[in-house]
């Protein structure tokens, strides 16, 4: 594709593969909406949508949850197809802790990597080492140790877990106010708290001290996993998201092309409940949703990661 | 005019906290602007970095196109990072079907020239009137400007393609000053809006 060509074209010699560039890529989301998409023309659908990345895998979470299996990395020749489509960023998954797919996906040139709790786990001890790879990662946390853990192992970007393909927005707020109430929590520590803070969470110190004194992770935190609504994602972005994951909600309803344009409106606009009113107005029948209350604990993808 | 000049953060999407800090820190007062009435009441607005296809998209979708362009036009200082830099294109080399700018600068520019997010880099840049040696760059799936009109002053080039350009009081970097922690190029811009008040 003429736009985005492979190979850097600069001839002096750039620092690539760095934290800032990393995380700066993220901070670039911020304020926007990243579609899972499983073909070409779903991600043109998106990007027309004004999603500000997509997100190709082979089946949405829905349709994994439905079918059941080993879910694995995508194919990559859908993932190419996805990268000659659209301009925006592309994102891909890969099994935690499966380095190899991760090493594939780099291959192919996709923007950020997700290592995801919605594949199968290919590894039930170690995730990847993301400082190994020049393109950035982003990890699901259901609290604010599992989100430090990911980032010492090298993950850009945070995001909520949440019950990924349910249509059911219980468990991201969950996890995002868990998040958020443990930062909250850690201003109040002094410093001799922090080391027992630190312990309790599992995380390295500096990340927690680093923590205490941004009052935010230092990574960008989206949230992900049962976003099927403007309101929905207006919620999660009110609640303190930077942005928002929408993975079976767009393409599993009744018209994606305008749905996934009134959540784009609803989380530009996520406090002013006039634009949310009209972005909710005709959208059509929303996916059916799942309630987590039934789903037995097998099926949990949150639980998947440690 | 005050010596603390109100300039706006375009709000649409993007990394819009970054730059409301390097305002700060330049002594401006800093807001973010996602609405017309927002738009009127500043001094200087920066665009920041981000998707260009979304903020577009946005931009119109929200009615806040024309009240930029009139304003640029009028001669509001503007300041836009990669994305931003895009937006202030008078011309795209290769855009995306119904992809609109705000224009302002005499320039085509070339989306995401250098490259995916692999090609991502940072690198020393020298910008022509921020004192004080180069600053640092980060380029991230950057656009580069293919050329520039007569009106348009070069402030910088990178592996001999120009990463900043400034035509009167609208300036545009390929790169993210904001993400660095070091905002002379944010005071640079600032003493323009004051200059211009």
């Amino acid at each position: 594709m003429s736009t985005l060509p492979r190979t850097p074209q600069s001839a002096e010699t750039p620092a690539t593969g760095t934290a800032r560039v990393k995380r700066g890529m993220a901070e670039q989301l911020k304020g926007g909406v990243i579609m899972d998409v499983v073909d070409a023309e779903q991600a043109k659908i998106a990007e027309d949508a004004g999603a500000v990345a997509v997100m190709a895998l082979e089946r949405v979470p829905a349709d994994i949850r439905k079918d059941g299996g080993v879910a694995r990395m995508s194919d990559p020749n859908m993932i190419e197809e996805i990268i000659e489509a659209v301009s925006i960023p592309v994102m891909a998954k890969s099994r935690i802790g499966h380095f190899v797919e991760a090493q594939v996906l780099q291959s192919l040139g996709v923007d950020y990597i997700d290592e995801s709790e919605v594949l199968t786990p290919a590894d039930e001890v170690n995730h990847s080492d993301k400082f190994a790879f020049t393109t950035p990662f982003v990890c699901g946390a259901t609290n604010l140790g599992e989100a430090l853990r990911r980032i010492a192992e090298g993950a850009a970007m945070i995001r909520s877990k949440g019950e990924a393909g349910t249509g059911n927005v219980v468990e991201a707020v969950r996890h995002l106010r868990q998040i958020k109430n443990e930062i909250a929590r850690l201003r109040g520590y002094d410093n001799n708290e922090l080391y027992a803070a630190a312990k309790d969470l599992r995380a390295p110190y500096e990340l927690v001290k680093e923590v205490a004194e941004l009052g935010k992770l230092p990574v960008v935190l989206f949230s992900a996993g049962g976003v099927a609504t403007p309101a929905d994602a207006a919620l999660m972005r009110q609640l303190g998201a930077e942005g928002v994951f929408v993975g079976s909600g767009i393409f599993k309803s009744g018209d994606p092309a305008k749905r996934a344009a009134a959540i784009v409106k609803a989380t530009t606009f996520y406090d002013d409940p006039k634009i949310i009113a009209d972005a909710s107005r005709n959208l059509g029948e929303a996916m059916v949703g799942i309630n987590c209350d039934t789903l037995p604990e097998a099926e949990r993808y949150a639980n998947r990661g440690w | 005019m005050t010596d603390t000049p109100v300039i706006g953060v375009l709000a649409l999407q993007g990394d819009v906290r970054e730059h409301l800090i390097a305002l700060a820190s330049a002594d401006a007062l800093a807001r973010p602007v996602r609405r017309p009435e927002e738009l009127a009441e500043v001094d200087g607005l920066v665009i920041p970095g981000g998707e260009s296809t979304t903020m577009s998209k946005l931009a119109v979708l929200f009615g806040m196109m024309e009240p930029l362009r009139e304003r640029v036009a009028a001669g509001l200082p503007v300041y836009g990072t990669c994305a931003g830099m895009i937006l202030l294109a008078d011309k795209i080399l290769d855009p995306r079907a119904g992809q609109e700018t705000v224009g302002g600068i005499d320039m085509i520019v070339r989306r995401n020239a250098f490259g995916r997010q692999n090609e991502s880099f940072e690198a020393a840049v020298d910008v022509d009137g921020v004192p004080g040696g180069p600053v640092e760059g980060v380029f991230i799936r950057a656009p580069w400007v293919e050329s520039v009109g007569a009106r348009a002053e070069v402030l910088a080039v990178h592996g001999g393609h120009i990463v900043a350009v400034r035509q009167g009081n609208v300036m545009a970097t390929s790169f993210h000053p904001e993400l660095t922690g070091d905002h002379r190029v944010h005071a640079f811009f600032t003493d323009m809006v004051r200059a211009v008040g």
